[in-house]
This record gives structure tokens, sequence and C-alpha cells, in this order.
């Protein structure tokens, strides 16, 4: 037994032996660059505190980039910072700022480029165009990173983590802000973002396109310019985000357009001019969320069919919903809704009279966006209380059959 | 003048039905802003009662109190005192009353729960909406010689600025909803004080958005400083004129 236990620390001596750590100051110039000529895969380099001033580092081996105490590395405006095309890197503990701006090339402080398993850890990302971007790259992992920039204006600036044609990334618990889009995916299926803070991106928090059977939990999305856009995308899942105060005169918490097959459910939509605009979507599941004190919570266009609004609350909306024609596909159902007033006379929590979510003024607006001119005054007040009795102009198929009457708790 | 002011004003306190207006208001407003714990949707509900009390009961007190003071007036004519003198006189003490009732009533309370710039916009639509309709009052009090039609035209008054205007106004913007009306519709709005009124004390809430998401216009005109200078200036129009006008009138009157 003893000689076994021997053999087996020496294999592990002996394998451990291989694998150097290779120690980086910041007293010469190119320092990282000429370590990492040096290093062999499986290699550990260890980047001492300092400032390095560097582009275009080329990580072409398998090994573990660790910063101690954020190392800075510069790009002092030119080109890009770290491109890794090997796989499994780790790159962790690292401060990377300032990389170019360019038309031809997106510069990125981090580039995945075709790899496979690259965790990118806990760095702080600061004035680049693009944060981390993913290239053709699978099974990666972006986790606990502070990304950071002050983007003016769309042309110039890039997005905070950038993921194109890529499958299974795990982007988790990073905090993005100031990029044009928060996170942005193009063509990348079987990913999951969870945990992750979006805020002030002048775009969106979150974009994404033609990227299917993605998964968005416990996400937070606060003051982006138009908060989060989904489009062309099919079984995508959003389940305990937070939309909040995405406010501005073209904001959504969330704009679906041809989304097909997908899960909303438990989010808190706080806020935001539209709570969800709905445009070609089909077969969505909308459950179990919380519409607060937005200017509309939903704007379900008449090209949307199929999908199921069920058990969510709308609270203290200036407008419930709003569409923009009188056919109607969709269930509403079993909702709680502030604005109801029927009565429940066999006291089994619902309500008798259905609920029409589409006020009087609502239509009027989508038909002549002019009359919002007449917010709030005391003939829209009226024009709605007499619809409400008498149904006429609404879209009449556009009901909550049963209307729950007290609201549910959600959280 | 002076004299003659304080004496309004005296006897309207005397009255006590400006000190009961003042009264109602408070309990409305504290009642109002206690019931919700976000206190913009309790001066929003407090917009709705200004815009709708505030020029209903201006102008049919006014008229009234201006018909009624109407053997006052004649009498202190009998005097060397000039006629705009005693006519101003009459509607400055009217005004000064009943605009310290509104921002007793409603000031108090707004400024005790929430004290911000919405709530100074409130206080500041209400207190134009004063002036401007004890001065309409005062139009319709030169114009007619009989108190019954005074009051009658008191009432239309007040039931068209808050409600057919905007009637129409929404008929105007249904059927020219194909041309370009933005500009005509801000245009027109000034022709209404409780809509000037209304515009002034939304541009200070969020809600602001909603109106210019429906169009590039209000948002530039009604998004910035301009809109609300705008707005103001509009209203102190809505005063000065027909002030002027029934100065004008009361000049050459046959009493």
């Amino acid at each position: 037994m003893p000689r076994l236990i021997i053999t087996i620390l020496f294999i592990f001596f002996a394998y451990n032996g291989n694998a150097k750590t290779i120690v980086v100051r910041a007293d010469k110039a190119n320092a990282i660059k000429n370590a990492l000529a040096y290093c062999t895969d499986g290699d550990t380099v260890s980047i001492e505190k300092g400032l390095y001033k560097e582009q275009d580092i080329l990580v072409s081996k398998r090994i573990t980039i660790l910063g101690k105490d954020y190392p800075v590395i510069d790009g002092v405006k030119k080109g890009q910072l770290i491109v890794v095309v090997r796989d499994s890197v780790i790159i962790s503990g690292l401060q990377l700022q300032n990389t170019g701006r360019s038309s031809m090339t997106d510069m990125a402080a981090i580039r995945l480029q075709n790899v496979k398993s690259v965790s990118v850890i806990n760095n702080k990302l600061v004035n680049n165009t693009y944060g981390v971007y993913l290239q053709n790259s699978h099974y990666c992992l972006v986790y606990k990173n502070t990304i950071r920039a002050d983007a003016q204006d769309e042309l110039n600036s890039g997005n905070g983590i950038h993921a194109w044609k890529s499958t299974h990334l795990l982007l988790q618990s990073n905090n993005i802000s100031g990029h044009r889009d928060g996170i942005y995916f193009e063509f990348v299926t079987d990913s999951r973002i969870l945990n992750n803070t979006s805020t002030e991106n002048i775009r969106y928090g979150l974009h994404f396109m033609f990227s299917h059977k993605d998964v968005y939990t416990r996400n937070s999305f606060i003051n982006n310019g138009s908060g989060v856009a989904v489009m062309y995308s099919k079984q995508v899942e959003m389940y305990y985000n937070t939309f909040r105060h995405n406010w501005g005169d073209a904001s959504y918490a969330i704009l679906l357009k041809e989304i097909a097959d997908s899960k909303i459910e438990h989010n808190l939509f706080d806020k935001n001019t539209v709570g969800i605009y709905m445009e070609g979507t089909s077969r969505i599941q909308v459950l179990y969320n919380e519409f607060v004190e937005n200017g509309w919570a939903m704007r379900v266009q008449s090209s949307c069919d199929n999908n199921v609004f069920e058990k969510n609350n709308f609270l203290s909306n200036s407008f419930d919903v709003a569409t923009n024609g009188t056919m109607m596909l969709n269930t509403f159902n079993n909702n709680y809704w502030d604005k109801y007033d029927g009565y429940d006379l066999d006291k089994n929590k619902v309500g008798d009279v259905p609920y029409y979510p589409v006020s009087m003024y609502s239509v009027v607006t989508e038909r002549v966006p002019t009359a919002m001119i007449l917010y709030r005054s005391f003939l829209t007040d009226i024009m709605n209380r007499v619809e409400k009795v008498m149904p006429s102009i609404v879209p009449d198929k556009l009901k909550d059959d049963n209307p729950l009457m007290k609201s549910l708790k959600l959280r | 003048m002076k004299t003659i002011m304080k004496y309004v004003v005296a006897d309207l306190i005397r009255n006590k039905v400006i000190v009961v207006y003042a009264i109602i208001l408070a309990v409305l407003s504290f009642s109002l802003l206690s019931i919700d714990e976000n206190p913009a949707k309790g001066l929003l509900s407090l917009l709705n009662v200004t815009l709708l009390f505030v020029p209903l009961i201006s102008i049919l007190f006014a008229t009234i109190y201006y018909f009624n003071s109407i053997e006052f007036i004649e009498l202190l004519l009998a005097q060397p005192v000039r006629r705009n003198k005693v006519l101003l006189a009459e509607y400055a003490g009217l005004t000064i009353s009943l605009s310290l009732a509104y921002l007793l009533g409603v000031g108090l309370p707004v400024m005790i729960i929430s004290p911000n710039l919405a709530a100074i916009t409130l206080l500041l639509s209400g207190f134009l909406l004063t002036l401007i309709f004890t001065a309409i009052a005062l139009l319709i009090f030169v114009l007619f010689k009989d108190k019954t039609k005074g009051i009658g035209a008191a009432i239309a008054a007040a039931m068209f600025f808050t409600l057919l205007f905007d009637g129409l106004l929404l008929i105007f913007i249904y059927s020219f909803n194909e041309y370009p009306i933005d500009k005509a519709v801000l245009g027109i709005t000034a022709f209404n004080p409780v809509d000037l009124a209304r515009i002034l004390m939304l541009l200070q809430l969020d809600v602001a958005v909603l109106m210019g998401y429906s169009g590039a216009l209000f948002k530039k005109f009604l998004g910035t400083g301009t809109g609300s200078v705008y707005v103001v200036i509009c209203m102190l129009f809505w005063v000065l004129l027909p002030l002027l006008l029934s100065v004008r009138v009361f000049r050459k009157k046959d009493l």
C-alpha cells in the first residue's frame, strides 16, 4: 500500500514538474509576449502587478494566464490586446484597457478565435471597443468579469460580450456597462446567460439574433438605451430576469421579433416605456411575470399568434395592452389586472366578467398617435369608462375571461 | 385701488366660501397623496382635481360674486374713481383670495408630503388656472347684463374648456390624420388653458415620454425647456387678453 501511494505521488510530481510557472514583471518592453514565446503547453504565466503596454498578444499554447492584483495591460488605443487561438486557455485576474478603434476589424480586449473550452475569469475590462469577443468558439466560460466603457455613439463603439457563430457558452455573473450592446449574440446556440448585470449601454442591454436554444436566467437589464432585443430565434427561455427603467421614446424592456416556441417566465418589468413588444412571434409562453409602472405593459402586434399570457400581474401601467389591429390569435387568461373592476359573486377568486386589457384610448392612440396629446385629459377618461360599459371599438377577442381578483405573489 | 382690493378680500373672507374651498382642497390633497405610497401618482390625481375643479369653481364663484357686487361697483363709480381701476381692483381682490385658497389648500399638503419640481409645477398650473378663469368670469360679467345668462355662460365656458374642446380636438385629429398635423395640434392646444395646464404638468413627470413616443415633434418641442416656457407664456396671454378685453368693454358700458 505505501508503495502504491509513493508511486502515485511520483507520477503526480513527475507530471507537475513538467509544467512551469513563468513570472512576468513589467521591467522590459514586450515582457508578456516574450514569456509567451518561451512557455510551452500546460505552463502558467503569472503576471505581476504593473503596467504593460502591449498589443496583439497571441496566445497559441495551452496555458493559464494569471494576473496578480490586476496587472494592467494597456493597448494605448492601438490594436487588440489578447487573441486566443488555442483550446483550453485560462485568462484570469487581468485588467485590460484601451484597445484601438477601427472600422476594418472589431478590436477586442480578449478575442477567442476558433477555440474550445477557454475560460475568461475575473478580469476587469476598461474602455475597450469590444470586451470579450467570441468567434466560432465552443464550450467557453466568461465568468465574473467587469466590463466597462463609455461609448458615445453606436457607430464608434462595440459590444461588451460579443459572440458569433458559437455554441455551448456560459456567461455568468458579468457586470457590463457603457458599451453599444451589453451582450451580443449572433448565431449562438445552446448557451446560457446567468446572473449578469447589463446597465447603461447605449443601444441594447442584450441583443441577439438567429440564436436558438439559449437560456437567460436571473440577469438584470437596467437603464439601457433600448432595453433588450430578441430577433429571429427559436426556443429561447428567459427566467427570473429584471428589466428596469428602459425609459425613452424608443425603448422596450424586451423587443421580440420573429420569435417562436419560447418561454418568458417569472420576469420583472419595472418602469419601461414598453414592457414587451411583440411582432411576428408564435407560441410563446408568457407566465408569472410582473409588469409594474410601465408606459405600455405589452404591445402585441396582430402578426403574433398562439402566444399564451397567463398568471401575470399587471400593476400601475399607463396602458396594459396595445395592439394595432382587431385580429387576436393569442390567449390571455388568469392574469391579475389592477384596472379590472368586475365582481366575483361566486367567490372563487376569479372575476365573473371578462377584462378587456386594451383601453379605448389606447386603440385611438394606436390609430392616430397624435391623439397622445390628450393623454390624461377628462375626455379620454370618460371615453374609457363609456367603452367599458359598452365595448364597441376595442378588439373584442382580446380579453381575459378569467381575470384574477387578487394579485399573484410572484416574488 | 388698494383700498377697494382690501375691502373685496375682507368681504370674501367673511363670506367663508373661500375658507370652505380651501379646506375641501386640503382634505382632498391630503387623502390623495397619502392613499398611494408613490407620491407621483398622488400628484397625477391632484392634477385631475385641479383640472376639473379649479376652472369650474373659479369661474362660477367669480361670476356670481361679480354680479352680486354690482351695487357696490355702482356705488364706487359714483365717486371720483376711474372705471378700469374699480374693475381691476375687483378682479385682483377675488383672484388673490381664490389663489390663496388654492395655494394653501393644495400647496401645504403637497409641500409637506412631496416637495419637488413637479409639485411646484402643479401649484403653478393651478394658480394660473385660477387667474385665467376669474379673468374669463370678469369678461362674462361685463358682457352680460343679466345674472342668469351670465352664470349660464360661465357654466358653458367651463364645460367647453374642460371637456368639449378636447372632443373637438380629437375629432380634428381623427379627420386630418393623414396630414402632418403635429404642429397644428400644438398650436390648437394653446387655445385651451386647461390643456395647457395639463401639458405643463405632464412635462414634469416621467409620463412625458409616452407623449414623445407618438411623434418626434412632441418630443423635441415638449421635451425641452422651451415647451414649458411656451406653455406658461400662452397661459399668461390667457390672463391678459380677457382682462384687457373686459376693461375695454367696461369703459364704454352703460351701467
